[in-house]
């Protein structure tokens, strides 16, 4: 048999020079396929999430108020809001205030959460992940907290506060500047356990059982460290995850805040970035002065998430 | 294993606490929304409700009856928009999610990265352009404005996308092809059926965003509004209605968490394949 395979003489084979781009048009006529199932989405997603970002981007160079047509400025309106616009600058200041500790405290909340809930047993660990995860989808239950901390003697907490004497007059908790960051901090935290919670608890349970069995042979030697050296890094992932949305949420917070403390709120004192555009773009009708106060917060948000990405891409290595 | 007890204790206490710190809250809500009027004006208030009375209910339901339109039209304008909302993300984001996760054709890395990228800006940012797009192709003040968005929703793709990826065999579907089968009928035959915990998914979060999504810049008839639009309404009608108020926000929040309830197992099965892989 060997000879027989030495004695045949091969044969040039005839390739056609074909191009890359050659190459993936062919690729893209056979799969046409996907290109239908892919189209009603996209075409739609295309109209609605990517091109609003890019008219976001282009109008912010001109002025245009909604009756005649765009006119360009250039940088005008970026000079003005980082120059003269007082109130931006507030408004930065909050979202920053309000990003950095809501956006950390309600990851590690979600995360810590998760990996209590998961120690317990699966019948009672639905139940509490129900009561954890309620408030995040019930709708406009927060605002029970403006019941609570109701200015006049009936709200709950004054009435608290009245009765052991820590205050001999209710304190208006909605209308004071100082007491309103606080208390939209904590209404946002209350409602911030949402997707990425469901997204560390299923995580966590997915984790192989038998990893934990290898690392306490090699001497891990109590749940902590479990944790730090085999669960994390396991589910890097979802940690991932949940950052994006960590982080996209706490800069996007703003509907409750209005629904609580009015808009603009006293002083301006929880007056976000969101709230400054809605101001300018809802109610003034400016729109490329508005178009650039979005796109300053389009850039914030994927300017912090990419960071965050590379932080946690080191984690556990 | 390695649990030890005081450990244990630490866990659910803090478990305790914070889950207190969670719920309390949302029953006080309910106990507002039995109590009579006597307890409601109370001082010192009390949390729980001593005799507890359906009138805020009735009163909520009667209050309903005076409303300009009648209040049936703001439950069917909630059901349309929710039903067909849903059923539409539904179909597309598996449409493409399918086609994203199992056909190998060019450009798919590049708009799974488009998909990632804008699961990172909020949507407030596009909100003030999307006003714009909206307006100029005269889908102000109809339904369309409210649906067709919703139809493709970030969130929706890249789970579905996500859990597609790792739970549809690929052997599964060469044998499908080798025998001949179009990739539309592998979809609705083959690959749907397995994946049956993420369209649930999906099903209850695009419910779960139409049902809460109360007033919309791009609707001001009062006969398209939104059931959560006219509950808002009552809600911050007048302090005397503190009960009323009560009842309306039990009633919002009733719908989704027995939803969820129901689809629990199946919302978790799901988010285990949601993590990004960098």
């Amino acid at each position: 048999m060997s000879e027989k395979a030495a004695t045949v003489t091969k044969k040039p084979v005839a390739r056609k020079k074909v191009t890359k781009w050659q190459y993936t048009w062919t690729e893209m006529k056979k799969n046409w396929i996907a290109y239908t199932m892919i189209g009603p989405f996209f075409i739609l997603f295309f109209t609605f999430t990517v091109i609003p970002v890019v008219l976001s981007i282009i109008l912010s160079f001109t002025t245009f108020n909604m009756l005649e047509w765009p006119h360009f400025v250039g940088l005008k309106n970026y000079l003005r809001l980082l120059l003269e616009d007082d109130i931006f600058l507030l408004a930065v200041k909050n979202t920053l205030v309000f990003a950095s500790i809501t956006g950390p405290v309600s990851y590690l909340m979600s995360l810590m959460f998760a990996w209590f809930i998961n120690e317990l047993t699966p019948k009672i660990r639905a139940v509490v992940t129900l009561i954890f995860y309620a408030p995040s989808i019930s709708g406009n239950v927060y605002m029970i907290w403006t019941v609570l901390f109701s200015g006049d003697q009936y709200g709950y907490i004054n009435s608290i506060l009245l009765k052991l004497n820590f205050i001999t007059t209710p304190i208006q908790f909605l209308t004071n500047t100082d007491y309103i960051m606080p208390i939209v901090i904590i209404v946002a935290l209350w409602t911030s356990l949402g997707t990425s919670f469901l997204s560390f608890i299923a995580g966590f349970q997915t984790v192989d059982r038998s990893l934990y069995e290898a690392a306490a042979v090699d001497g891990v030697k109590n749940r902590w460290q479990e944790l730090w050296y085999v669960t994390l890094p396991y589910m890097r992932p979802q940690l991932m995850f949940g950052a994006i949305l960590a982080i996209t949420g706490s800069f996007g917070f703003g509907s409750v805040i209005t629904a609580m403390v009015g808009f603009p709120s006293p002083d301006y004192c929880a007056h976000t970035i969101m709230h400054h555009l809605e101001d300018y773009g809802g109610e003034r009708f400016e729109m490329g002065y508005a178009s650039a106060i979005a796109t300053i917060l389009f850039f914030m948000m994927i300017g912090a998430n990419m960071l965050v990405r590379k932080i946690l891409s080191k984690v556990g290595k | 294993m390695n649990r030890s007890l005081g450990g244990d204790i630490g866990i659910n206490t803090l478990l305790a606490i914070f889950g207190a710190f969670m719920f309390l809250p949302m029953v006080y809500t309910v106990c507002q929304s039995l109590k009579p009027l006597d307890e409601l004006w109370m001082f010192p208030p009390r949390f729980f409700v001593r005799n507890p009375t359906t009138r805020n209910f009735t009163q909520l339901f009667r209050l309903m009856g005076t409303s300009w339109v009648p209040f049936s039209r703001y439950i069917f304008n909630t059901a349309f928009i929710s039903i067909v909302g849903t059923f539409g993300n539904v179909m597309l984001s598996s449409l493409a999610a399918y086609a994203l996760a199992k056909i190998k054709f060019p450009g798919r890395v590049f708009l799974f990265n488009i998909i990632v990228y804008s699961l990172m800006f909020h949507s407030t940012v596009t909100g003030l352009t999307n006003f714009i797009i909206i307006s100029s192709l005269g889908w102000m003040d109809t339904y369309l404005a409210i649906i067709i968005p919703a139809f493709c929703t970030t969130m929706g793709l890249y789970l579905m996308k996500q859990f597609m990826e790792t739970s549809v065999p690929d052997s599964v579907l060469e044998s499908a092809r080798l025998d001949g089968a179009s990739e539309m009928r592998i979809l609705w035959t083959i690959a749907m059926p397995m994946v049956k915990p993420a369209w649930l998914t999906l099903t209850i979060f695009a419910f779960k965003d139409l049902w809460n999504s109360g007033t919309s810049s791009y609707i001001y008839s009062e006969q398209l509004k939104t059931f959560n639009y006219a509950i808002n309404q009552l809600i911050t009608g007048s302090i005397s209605r503190a009960g009323v108020s009560g009842a309306a926000m039990v009633i919002m929040m009733i719908v989704p968490i027995a939803v969820f309830v129901i689809s629990q197992s199946n919302v978790i099965e799901t988010m285990s394949t949601s993590g990004m892989k960098d």
